[in-house]
């Protein structure tokens, strides 16, 4: 390494930092993502118009394309790594950008619940007539009262039978006195349970890997997927249970709409967290990660925790009050 | 990695990952998005050259419009700011290069695909967005052309280009400093890109949270925007200003930066005040995340939201002044010369002035029920923007060029470029002022009679404005291409590393990182 | 320092030019501030400046715009002369040695202080007006007012008196194929009419996207959501015909949606009430009556122009509609176009017009498509059709 500066005080203790050479990944990685999303806007509208197209096809393409750059990416970033290449300052650089990565995502999650605390106390009560934003209310959606859950919509109300937007029904929601089987049986409970141990036991797979103790690291590290299957498998019953039991869907009015898109995109992240996991569990079983060089899993656990703590927000502001 | 220098071909521009060429990338790839979004509006000038309608149906023009603000805004402003970003942060912080250059590249690369997708929409059945550049539900939903779905993706992926781009900056900045250059001896242009970049993590993700509901309404029955579910057309306005308020400071703090390292050179005088110029950076940056709704004072808001707002507004105007009354006292006792990038900041921090004091005439809630949703906004934001933003990007562009290609730009032509700018802008955005106070509603692609004499004016205006900035490319290129050797220094005695590299800075600067007294 | 000195025809430039500029702008703020006394005539041209408008309201409004301008105007002569001082006085080319001073915690605790102080005494007029604006109890007369893409609807609650109010500028004046009228684009079929010196709430809220409902002499601008409802209130204290328009991006048509307020005596008004209601009772009469083709085709036409043409075009050839010529729906069997006429197309542009249009006018206007444009179907609706078949519903 040369040097190129004109500076003369040069630092004795100075690592390089690698800047990786040119790279095919970053630009195939947008025409892919390009051909995902032109392909995914294509099939919605082809969707919506209730045409046949090929909007699906270059969709998946686009899908297949994408993961595998990323695959290649990552592999190559992990290879340069475990080759040494990575100074401690390139460390750090990475681990600054998980963490503002993650803090996206948090804000992501704060459009939705901001929705949600929106709709829930003002314009829900405004629609009912409370207030003074609702004092006239009714020259609208006469006769409809405000509940939260929103089981019956100002549309229905107004338009009985003719109305386009219909709410859950009675009963409907996913609330605990609604629980079909006691609180025993409210899915809800138990999910939450099931990832705040997952967060445990990811920690436990740290510590582990800290001591160097790569039994205890591995086999935590597993049973942390595991959980975060059966939360998985869990949330999948529940949407069953809301959907063909209860009637409850995304379009069950602006109950269904928050219930939906705020657990969904939660369970989506659950499923990326849970892929992260999964991916370190075999690079854990292909040797990689010492105590002092293991940011990928760190990075995924990190992830991991940040799920857990939108999923107890969300079971407080969306299961409980 | 060692000395060599760019690949050959085309192949460079694709694959790099060196911080100069990406920096050279986004601001070429701003400056055609600048074009574009100019030549959209001059066809809105056109139109609106006379009452009547003459040129374009107005379901065209409303997509001009549209286009028109998102190509502007999200095209050429933003990507202008991080190809600065790019180029100038790792030398003045003396780093090799970004933190991630990966993902660097990939944070470029996105842009062109997006705005493909964006512009084809406008030849799309049913035509292209039609909605404003806030596209306000439920015209944006229910009442929105088809290609409504590929304007939402073409935003998810802008927005994902920009948070990484953001991730970058922060963690160059935070981690790649050289030894010794403290937080507190950075560069503002590198604080004010700092703080840019935290604001931009926080509020694309909510961008793309609010495009994400309008998809889902559009498509999956949601009732997010919609009363008779429940929901709220005015939820939409409360997540979009969520993140479009601190956007527009986005678009301006970057320039606070420029301007504050070119005042100082050619006042040949310390910068004054530089401690609180990072405070009221921060402060206006906070102050930003709570006054998100004073574009919503007619919505018909509970009057203690409505004070809040109104309140919280007024206040930007202390830090914002605070960097004014900063710049004016670097310039009381200094040692003057107008070279070009010294002659864009002064009119910065003048026209930049006009437009925050409209802005804060606008913040007062019952006299804005009278400007809202007038041509006084459009001219409130295009003197904030125009004179703001785009002046400060060239004058950052002409005082860093020498530096860039080793060459000096041709100080009359540059001269002569400001001129005619500085004109065409007033005549162009001034009248809109009147116009606005005398009632003229925006958005509109005809208007009553009262108003035709200063639209013509400002339709004049716009052309010479536009006819201007064909004097920039040549400028720029005939720099590029020849011109008189500049010096390492450039100017006389500027303050910050990137002075101390050889003009035209080598392709790979700082692999040893300098030692910042 | 004459060894600094550039070329002299950069200085001579610079001495000079700020300062035309600058004097330029402070004579060009002071030409601003007096236009603000012109009366605000109607169509007048050159207007610089906020009308005062004729309520006390927009008085108000009016005194608070003047006094933040001439606030902001007073901060911008100091800032700006202080800025121009030392462009002049300290240029390099006249010499001037660069001093060093960087910082003062003095000077930067002032003007924090004192521009916030600024802030503290705008905002205190600012809110009071506020406040008296938001105070929309003890209404003499209450209006609903919907908007529709591109139409306002008017509705006096507890009158039985309701109707639409659409822009009459012709096409022609708007291509350019007819010279512009003296109210171009502001004017329109039905005026909402109001008494002046009572309180008039409004009552605002809109069928599709969002309007705003904004007239400027009024200073009244709320906007109009759908399913939801703003009230603002007006005193009105002069008679007058007072204009506006729609001022929040409502689709194609957003430009050509103006609001006419004719404000007269009550005395006036009342007998333009009653008017309204004898107008509405003949109109129920002519309802049970027969029209015969050339009736209906005529008025199906006027109908067509004023409700139609703006989505479908002035020829049935479409534009945010689809063309109405040879289409299935005008050639089709006539109970299918009727009843998309009174029920219109869910989720799309389309109204239902069943509520907008009287039994006639939808009578009329479904004979007209069916045999214009060479659509020459050759059949007729009478209005008790009509009401037969919504009774059918
Ligand atoms: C770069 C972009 C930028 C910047 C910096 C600003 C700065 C400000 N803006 Fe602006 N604004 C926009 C871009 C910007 N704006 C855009 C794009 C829109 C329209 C969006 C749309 O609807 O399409 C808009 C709209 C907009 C509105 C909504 C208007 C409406 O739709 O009805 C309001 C209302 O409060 C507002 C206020 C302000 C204020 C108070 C500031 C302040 O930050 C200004 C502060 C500066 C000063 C005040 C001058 C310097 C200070 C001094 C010299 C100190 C002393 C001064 C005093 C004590 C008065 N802006
Ligand atoms: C940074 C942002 C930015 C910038 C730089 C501009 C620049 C300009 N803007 Fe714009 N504007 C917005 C942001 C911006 N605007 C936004 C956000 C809106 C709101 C949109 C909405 O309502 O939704 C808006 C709205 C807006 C309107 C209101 C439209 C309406 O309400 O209907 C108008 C009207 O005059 C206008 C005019 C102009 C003009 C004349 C320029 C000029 O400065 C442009 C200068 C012209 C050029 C740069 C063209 C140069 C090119 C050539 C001459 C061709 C040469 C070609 C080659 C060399 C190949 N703008
Ligand atoms: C705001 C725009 C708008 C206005 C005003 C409007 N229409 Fe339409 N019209 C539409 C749209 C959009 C459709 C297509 C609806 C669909 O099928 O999705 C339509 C469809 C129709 C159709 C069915 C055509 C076909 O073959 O499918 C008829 C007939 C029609 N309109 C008649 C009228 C008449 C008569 C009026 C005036 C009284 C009118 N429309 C006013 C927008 C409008
Ligand atoms: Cu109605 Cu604009
Ligand atoms: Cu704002």
């Amino acid at each position: 390494m040369s040097s190129e500066t004109h500076m003369t005080d040069s630092n004795d203790d100075y690592e390089p930092y690698y800047v990786p050479e040119q790279s095919a990944f970053p630009i195939l990685a947008s025409i892919t993502l390009f051909c995902l999303i032109f392909g995914l806007a294509t099939f919605f509208n082809q969707l919506k118009a209730d045409e046949a197209g090929s909007g699906g096809y270059i969709a998946i393409v686009g899908f297949l394309g994408f993961v595998s750059v990323l695959f290649f990416w990552f592999r190559q970033a992990i290879m340069e790594n475990r080759q040494g290449m990575n100074s401690l300052q390139l460390k750090r650089s990475y681990v600054w950008g998980m963490g503002w990565f993650i803090f996206s995502e948090v804000m992501f999650f704060f459009a939705f619940f901001g929705a949600l605390f929106y709709v829930r106390n003002f314009a829900g009560p405004w629609l009912g007539g409370e207030g003074d934003k609702g004092q006239f209310m009714n020259l609208l959606w006469e006769g409809y009262k405000y509940t939260w859950p929103v089981l019956e919509t100002p549309d229905q109300v107004v338009n009985g039978a003719k109305a386009v937007f219909v709410g859950a029904g009675a009963h409907n929601s996913m609330y605990p006195a609604d629980a079909h089987n006691g609180l025993l049986g409210w899915l809800p409970m138990w999910n939450t349970i099931i990832l705040l141990s997952s967060s445990v036991t990811v920690h436990f797979a740290h510590v582990g890997l800290k001591n160097d103790n790569r039994k205890q690291f591995k086999s935590w590290l597993l049973l942390t997927v595991l959980l975060a299957i059966v939360f998985l498998y869990l949330q999948y019953m529940e949407y069953h249970e809301a959907y063909v039991d209860l009637g409850l869907t995304l379009e069950s009015g602006i109950y269904g709409t928050t219930f939906f898109m705020l657990t969904g995109f939660h369970g989506f992240h659950v499923f990326l967290g849970m892929t992260m996991l999964l991916i370190m569990l075999l690079r854990a079983q292909n040797g990689h990660f010492t105590h002092d060089d293991c940011f990928g899993f760190e990075s995924a656990s990190w992830y991991w925790h940040f799920v857990d703590v939108v999923w107890v927000c969300l079971f407080f502001f969306v299961y409980i009050i | 990695m060692g000395d060599h220098g760019p690949a050959k071909g085309f192949g460079r521009w694709l694959f790099t990952t060196n911080h100069k060429d990406i920096g050279s990338m986004y601001l070429w790839f701003s400056f055609a998005m600048f074009l574009m979004g100019g030549v959209f509006a001059l066809v809105i000038r056109a139109e609106l050259f006379q009452p009547g309608l003459q040129l374009v149906e107005p379901e065209f023009f409303n997509q001009m419009t549209t286009m028109h603000g998102l190509v502007m805004v999200f095209g050429a402003v933003m990507p202008a700011f991080v190809g600065l970003a790019n180029w100038l942060i790792p030398m003045m912080v003396g780093a090799p290069d970004m933190a991630l250059p990966r993902m660097n590249n990939w944070s470029f690369w996105i842009l062109p695909f997006a705005f493909a997708l964006l512009t084809s929409t406008l030849f799309m059945e049913g035509g292209g967005p039609n909605f404003g550049w806030t596209f306000y539900a439920p015209l944006s939903t229910t009442y929105a052309p088809p290609s409504v779905t590929y304007f939402i993706f073409a935003v998810h992926i802008m927005g994902a280009s920009s948070i990484m781009g953001s991730i970058n900056i922060i963690a160059t900045i935070l981690n790649m400093r050289a030894p010794g250059m403290t937080l507190m001896k950075m560069p503002l242009f590198v604080w004010t890109w700092l703080i840019t970049a935290y604001l931009l993590i926080a509020v694309m993700p909510v961008l793309a949270g609010c495009v994400t509901m309008m998809l889902m309404d559009i498509h999956f029955g949601t009732s997010f925007f919609s009363a008779a579910g429940g929901g709220d057309p005015v939820l939409f306005q409360h997540v979009f200003w969520f993140f479009g308020h601190p956007e527009v400071y986005i678009m301006i703090l970057p320039a606070f930066g420029i301007v504050s390292a070119i005042i100082p050179t050619f006042a040949r005088k310390p910068l004054f005040g530089y401690a609180s110029m990072v405070y009221a950076t921060a402060s206006i940056a906070f102050l930003s995340f709570i006054v998100w709704a004073h574009h919503m004072f007619t919505v018909g808001m509970p009057i203690a939201g409505e004070l809040f707002f109104m309140y919280a507004t007024m206040l930007i105007a202390v830090p914002t002044g605070v960097k004014v009354f900063n710049w004016i006292t670097t310039m009381f006792r200094g040692s003057m010369s107008f070279e070009t990038p010294m002659l864009f900041s002064i009119a910065f921090v003048i026209l930049f002035t006009i437009g925050g004091f409209s802005g804060l005439m606008l913040a007062i809630a019952p006299a804005d029920f009278q400007y809202h949703d007038t041509y006084f906004v459009v001219a409130h934001f295009h003197y904030v923007l125009v004179p703001g933003a785009i002046f400060s990007i060239f004058a950052g562009v002409y005082y860093w060029l020498p530096k860039w290609c080793g060459n000096m730009y041709d100080e009359r032509l540059g001269k002569a470029h400001f001129w005619l700018s500085f004109v065409g802008l007033n005549v162009t955005f001034f009248p809109m002022h009147f116009v606005g106070l005398a009632g003229m509603p925006r958005r509109i692609p005809d208007y009553a009679l009262q108003f035709a004499d200063f639209n013509q004016i400002a339709s004049m205006g716009a052309f010479l404005f536009g006819f201007s900035q064909v004097f920039f490319l040549f400028i720029v290129i005939k720099t590029i291409r020849g011109g008189k050797q500049a010096t390492d220094e450039v100017w006389e005695n500027p303050e910050g590393l990137e002075w101390t590299i050889p003009s035209p800075a080598p392709y790979h600067t700082f692999t040893t990182p300098p030692a910042v007294k | 320092m004459l060894f600094f000195s550039k070329r002299p025809t950069i200085k001579s430039l610079m001495s000079v030019k700020p300062f035309v500029v600058f004097s330029l702008l402070a004579l060009s703020f002071q030409a601003f501030a007096k236009s603000g006394e012109v009366a605000a005539g109607e169509a007048q041209r050159w207007v610089t400046n906020m009308t005062q408008g004729v309520t006390a309201t927009s008085h108000e409004i009016y005194d608070l715009h003047m006094l933040i301008f001439m606030i902001c105007v007073w901060i911008g002569v100091v800032v700006f002369g202080i800025m121009f001082y030392s462009m002049i006085m300290h240029r390099k080319s006249a010499g001037a040695v660069p001093s060093k001073f960087h910082e003062s915690t003095l000077v930067e605790l002032a003007w924090t202080i004192i521009p916030a102080l600024i802030l503290v005494a705008m905002a205190v007029p600012a809110t009071s007006t506020l406040i008296k604006i938001y105070d929309t109890s003890d209404a003499d007369i209450d209006i609903k007012v919907v908007g529709y893409q591109w139409k306002w609807q008017y509705e006096y609650l507890g009158e039985e008196v309701s109707f639409f109010s659409n822009l009459t500028t012709p096409q022609d004046e708007i291509y350019g194929r007819a010279p512009k009228g003296e109210h171009y684009l502001l004017e329109v079929d039905e005026p909402v009419v109001i008494p002046i010196n009572k309180k008039v709430r409004f009552l605002i809220t809109a069928n599709d996207v969002l309007h705003a409902w904004w007239v400027p002499a009024l200073a009244v601008k709320r906007d109009a959501i759908p399913g939801y409802i703003n009230d603002v209130w007006t005193i009105v204290d002069e008679p007058g015909i007072y204009r506006g328009q729609c001022a929040e991006l409502c689709g194609k048509s957003h430009g050509f949606m103006p609001i006419v307020v004719h404000a007269m005596e009550e005395v006036d008004y009342q007998q333009w009430l009653v008017a309204k209601k004898v107008e509405a009772e003949e109109l129920k009469l002519a309802m049970s009556q027969s029209f015969s083709m050339d009736e209906l085709y005529a008025r199906g036409e006027k109908v067509y122009q004023t409700n139609c043409v703006a989505c479908h075009g002035p020829t049935g050839a479409g534009g945010v509609g689809p063309t109405l010529i040879g289409s299935s729906i005008t050639t089709g069997p006539m109970n299918g176009h009727l009843s998309l006429m009174i029920n219109g197309v869910q989720g799309s542009a389309m109204q239902a017009f069943g509520e907008q249009l009287n039994n006639i006018d939808l009578a009329a206007v479904i004979t007209y498509k069916r045999n214009a444009w060479g659509n020459n179907m050759g059949d007729m609706l009478q209005p008790v059709d009509v009401l037969n078949h919504k009774r059918s519903l």
